[in-house]
């Protein structure tokens, strides 16, 4: 019975891993979000070379004219073009997104950790202080940091992570305490092995699927409360570009050149569209039971 | 029951101390110097000294937090530095417009999603099922702030069937709350739908069927009902995102909201209006947090903590 059983789960485990991929890319959805976000990248790393104007040269002559041969996406209220400006965006709404995310990753997994793994008064306190933190309005909390320590990049990036990191603790408390009373867990226990060693090499490897599926859909949400922050002025200070304070300066002339604030936001809500579908995609095939 | 909900009243209090002592430390790492804003730069050392002491912050932070404390549970907010008036006067002036906001558009939604959610679910992975959730993936793509600017140009400036800017009727605030409803109708559409196709799934819709039902009397009668629960915890979740959507859809339509004069006191530096715009806004979110979960308590039994 034994036998069966584990020739079961060893045919399972073989025919997952190798068609991993394969399995991911026959969704058209999966292909189409990765390619937007390959392209994303593309457009970041390499933006002085796509560019074809540097994102703050001020051309007043050239103010305010729509799409043309010279400037693809029209020109904004200084003559700036906005393609460059777009081209160059795409690098803070990227940074934003992947360091926020990646810091609220790694403080929500570690107190996520402790406080599945401990239990009892540890999982008291992290589990309290997550709560009240999951809680808290997104854009309110990351609003009221930007009023508090004035804007800067680097201010922007911490109200981002400081909204999404309690997502993180959640699940990964949850992950835990259901491994925690697996048998191949207490084996662990019982050969002795220290508590970083069967957190970070057994337990946190069998919580990966979920906790890499919340990224890819954490990165779009960053990326839309980066913008709106940028939109409201509480964003990286001007000249720098991103699409959230493109947007912001086409508002006021959304009558005589909507095309200021038309294209920046295009462009985000393909990038948001990307990482959704493919985030999506990797939940379904990573773990069904995700889907919500 | 009355356990549980008394057990969620009680988490409410840690949650709220929580936020009053963000909202208290804005003020105290913001930026700039409070009383030298009140005295201008020309004071005398005297004066400077006597104004901070009579605004209470000569005194440890801790006392000030007490202090603080205690005049919000007065109903003090505080004075607008700028408008010299209480803060409440300018909060409750300005609330019920965002809250007003917030529930239309709250409304729409779910008048929208619903249906569609399913219609999609019953028709799984056929050609509707297919289109709404399309749009509903494109709907949780677009920043907020983006579509109303989209619906502002199209239907106020180019078809001229609302007015551009202003407040007051209900032409003004029908372009706003499609805004909010539409994009968040998306949303709840996706959730309702898996929502819906767990329920359809069940083994009493199976039973409903063996019984020989009519599949309308099944869909609308057992599974919509059960469908509808973890819809309903959302409301109170929906009405966060709303609250800080409509910061951004406020400065766009022109409304006179509380998110509004939230960020217009950021930039004015006015700072006790900050405090008591955030402190509100955010209650006001947590507050309905907490119903939706006493609700879900309330609708499904099998919830029993």
């Amino acid at each position: 019975m034994e036998d069966i059983i584990k020739e079961d789960i060893l045919e399972e485990v073989e025919s997952c891993e190798p068609n991993f991929w394969q399995r991911l890319f026959s969704n058209k959805m999966a292909v189409f979000g990765a390619i937007v976000i390959l392209i994303l990248f593309i457009i970041a790393i390499f933006a002085p070379l796509i560019a074809p104007y540097s994102f703050d040269a001020i051309d007043l002559p050239q103010m305010l004219k729509g799409p043309n041969t010279e400037n693809i996406l029209g020109t904004d209220e200084f003559g700036r073009d906005i393609f460059s400006r777009i081209v160059y965006g795409s690098r803070i709404s990227l940074k934003v997104g992947f360091i926020a995310v990646g810091i609220s990753l790694v403080i929500g997994t570690i107190l996520g950790a402790l406080a599945g793994y401990y239990g009892g008064i540890t999982d008291y306190i992290i589990s309290g202080i997550t709560d009240i933190a999951y809680s808290f309005p997104v854009s309110l909390l990351a609003i009221a940091f930007v009023a508090a320590l004035g804007r800067s990049l680097t201010n922007l990036i911490f109200a981002v992570a400081l909204v999404s990191w309690s997502g993180y603790a959640r699940l990964v408390r949850g992950q835990f305490i259901s491994l925690r009373n697996r048998e191949f867990i207490e084996a662990t226990k019982i050969l002795g092995m220290s508590d970083v060693r069967i957190i970070f090499k057994h337990m946190l490897p069998n919580s990966m699927a979920p906790i890499i599926v919340l990224t890819t859909l954490e990165i779009p949400k960053a990326i839309i409360v980066e913008s709106s922050l940028s939109f409201l002025g509480l964003g990286v200070p001007p000249p720098a570009p991103s699409w959230g304070s493109i947007m912001s300066s086409g508002r006021a002339y959304i009558m005589e050149a909507p095309w200021i604030a038309i294209f920046p936001g295009l462009m985000m809500a393909l990038a948001v569209l990307g990482f959704n579908l493919f985030g999506d995609a990797l939940r379904d095939t990573l773990d069904p039971r995700l889907k919500d | 029951m009355l356990k549980y909900i008394i057990k969620k009243l009680l988490l409410m209090i840690p949650v709220l101390l929580g936020l009053t002592i963000i909202v208290f430390l804005i003020l105290h790492l913001a930026p700039g110097d409070p009383v030298h804003k009140v005295v201008g730069p020309n004071a005398t050392p005297e004066v400077y000294e006597n104004v901070k002491r009579s605004m209470g912050l000569d005194r440890p932070l801790i006392i000030q937090y007490f202090d603080y404390l205690g005049n919000l549970l007065k109903g003090d907010l505080g004075s607008s530095i700028l408008q010299h008036r209480p803060v409440a006067d300018i909060v409750m002036e300005r609330f019920p417009i965002t809250i007003g906001l917030g529930v239309r558009a709250l409304l729409l939604s779910f008048l929208i999603a619903v249906p569609v959610g399913i219609i999609a679910a019953v028709n799984r992975n056929k050609l509707l099922d297919y289109f709404a959730m399309t749009f509903a993936l494109v709907g949780i793509s677009m920043p907020t702030f983006w579509f109303g600017m989209l619906l502002l140009y199209f239907f106020a400036y180019k078809l001229r069937l609302f007015p551009i800017s202003g407040y007051g009727t209900w032409k003004h605030l029908m372009l706003p709350v499609i805004t909010m409803g539409l994009t968040d109708a998306a949303v709840i559409a996706r959730m309702m739908r898996s929502s819906m196709l767990e329920v359809i799934g069940q083994d009493y819709i199976r039973t409903a069927r063996a019984k020989g039902l009519k599949e309308k009397v099944v869909t609308n009668k057992h599974a919509l009902k059960n469908a509808l629960i973890p819809v309903i915890t959302l409301l109170g979740m929906r009405m966060g995102w709303i609250v800080g959507g409509s910061v951004t859809l406020e400065i766009i339509f022109s409304i006179p909201g509380l998110g509004r004069t939230m960020v217009d006191s950021i930039f004015s530096r006015d700072y006790p209006v900050v405090q008591g715009s955030i402190l509100i806004l955010a209650a006001s979110v947590m507050i309905s947090n907490l119903i939706a979960d006493i609700l879900y308590a309330v609708v499904d039994p099998r919830i029993r903590y």
